[in-house]
């Protein structure tokens, strides 16, 4: 099978390889560029632990070819600190221990950050329903939800969250962290 | 979980796109739009081909158009069609139903006109188009046709367009002012398809009296379905609960949905009745001053 070459910028650094058609966006990342912050679970677009950001939007990297994103910008995980600076949406995330086993971790994260990025004040509602192409087998989304919510009132201000149940679980669960 | 090898043509114009389908016929060849579809089919190995057409890179397919009803390039994400200030204002329905499609992920790639050749008999987009008689423009060699929706939908997954034609777009006209709409959808997870989802539009005259009904329904059969019943049963009637749940139930009864994991042929007929009533309530209390 013939090979084909792809130019892509990835958190910021350039980056040339050559791909067979058939290659993932997901594989391209972790196989050929390893960066293996970015994981793959179903492989097929429904558990969303793939999820990064091309230019700027959260999509499915197991749903993209590699040949499809030549000349495109993406975000993963790896991108989000700088240096030992946790991103806000992560630094949220620990305070309301948001996640347990961490294999779902980046395909949140990554899908919260275009939430956030977009300057979104979601209600507990309409995050529940935007996070909900994540799926989580450990914690049951309480947490997360927490966590995000926690960041969105951080990051863009108060947003719809204020006076729901999720304000006060960040509030609680942060209580009793300290 | 890999896809099966193969060669990826990336199209720079529909004319391109089209002169490869004709030239690849005989070697498996497909369209490749978001790839939401396609590509976990890929993954799975419940399909393969020898060659994909990719089309996102078609500039003239990324396009809505206002005018004569709405048109959309065939690679206009749903995202988009989510977001424009257009599309809310010429057609509410359209704009609710298309924030059922899987999630923002899914919705920042997928295509309306991927979602129409895909012709998944779950799927909203169909459907509208079955309700509001829209239909699409395809490309062959040959020259451009229109598919109405009522001759496009042929079976599951299964089109009328010819294997070298290509779907460039999607026309699904306005709703008429003062048309009331509902979307009304059961899955069991937020995102997934819908086990049933019904559409609706309904007007009434000066005196109450409903002038117009359309029903439409996804999940139910192999293709997207409009009930004459519930249309006929409608018109001229006066608004009230008990018509909603006499109309749903004689509209459900003549359905002949098939059984899966996700719900019996009962099931989904008692579904689609729930729905019909709730549907064709929230398109009266639309109608008149839209909501």
């Amino acid at each position: 099978m013939s090979e084909r070459t792809v130019q892509v910028t990835v958190n910021g650094v350039p980056h040339e390889a050559s791909v067979e058609a058939r290659r993932t966006l997901t594989d391209f990342i972790r196989e050929d560029l390893r960066l293996t912050g970015t994981h793959v679970g179903c492989e097929h677009g429904v558990c969303g632990a793939c999820t990064v950001l091309l230019d700027g939007e959260a999509v499915r990297a197991c749903l993209l070819l590699a040949v499809q994103v030549d000349g495109r910008e993406i975000r993963t995980i790896e991108g989000l600190a700088t240096g030992e600076q946790l991103h806000p949406l992560q630094e949220a995330l620990r305070d309301c221990h948001s996640f347990q086993c961490g294999f779902c971790t980046p395909g949140f994260v990554m899908t919260a950050v275009a939430l956030l990025e977009e300057g979104a004040t979601p209600n507990e509602e309409e995050l529940r329903e935007e996070l909900s192409g994540n799926l989580c087998r450990c914690t049951g989304y309480q947490s997360i939800v927490a966590g995000v919510a926690e960041a969105v009132q951080r990051v863009n201000g108060s947003g719809g969250t204020a006076g729901s149940s999720v304000g006060s679980d960040a509030q609680r669960v942060e209580e009793i962290s300290r | 979980m890999k896809p099966a090898a193969f060669e990826h043509h990336a199209a720079g114009s529909v004319e391109e796109a089209v002169s490869l389908l004709a030239e690849l016929a005989d070697e498996d060849v497909k369209v490749l739009a978001g790839g939401q579809s396609l590509v976990p089919l890929l993954a799975l190995r419940l399909a393969s081909v020898g060659h994909l057409v990719d089309v996102n890179g078609v500039a003239e397919l990324t396009s809505i158009s206002n005018g004569d009803g709405l048109r959309f390039g065939a690679v206009v994400r749903h995202r988009q069609v989510e977001r424009s200030p257009e599309v809310a204002a010429a057609n509410p329905l359209l704009a609710a139903a298309v924030r059922r499609i899987g999630h923002t992920a899914i919705r920042n790639r997928g295509t309306i006109g991927g979602t129409v050749a895909h012709a998944d008999p779950a799927a909203e987009i169909p459907a509208v188009l079955a309700l509001l008689d829209g239909s699409v423009e395809v490309r062959g060699v040959d020259g451009t046709r229109s598919i109405a929706a009522a001759e496009l939908f042929d079976g599951y997954f299964t089109t009328t367009l010819e294997p070298e034609e290509l779907l460039t777009s999607v026309h699904v006209p306005a709703l008429p002012a003062g048309t009331g709409w509902s979307v009304q959808q059961f899955s069991r997870r937020s995102g997934d398809y819908g086990i049933v989802t019904v559409l609706a539009t309904l007007a009434r005259d000066g005196d109450g009296r409903i002038s117009a009904a359309r029903v439409a329904y996804a999940g139910v059969d192999a293709v997207p379905l409009r009930s004459s019943v519930a249309e006929t049963a409608l018109v001229g009637q006066t608004a009230s609960p008990e018509l909603w749940t006499a109309v749903g139930h004689d509209a459900a009864a003549v359905l002949e949905p098939s059984s899966d994991l996700n719900g019996s042929a009962e099931y989904r007929r008692h579904l689609a009745a729930t729905l019909t009533a709730r549907a064709l309530q929230q398109a009266s209390e639309r109608a008149g001053g839209r909501a």
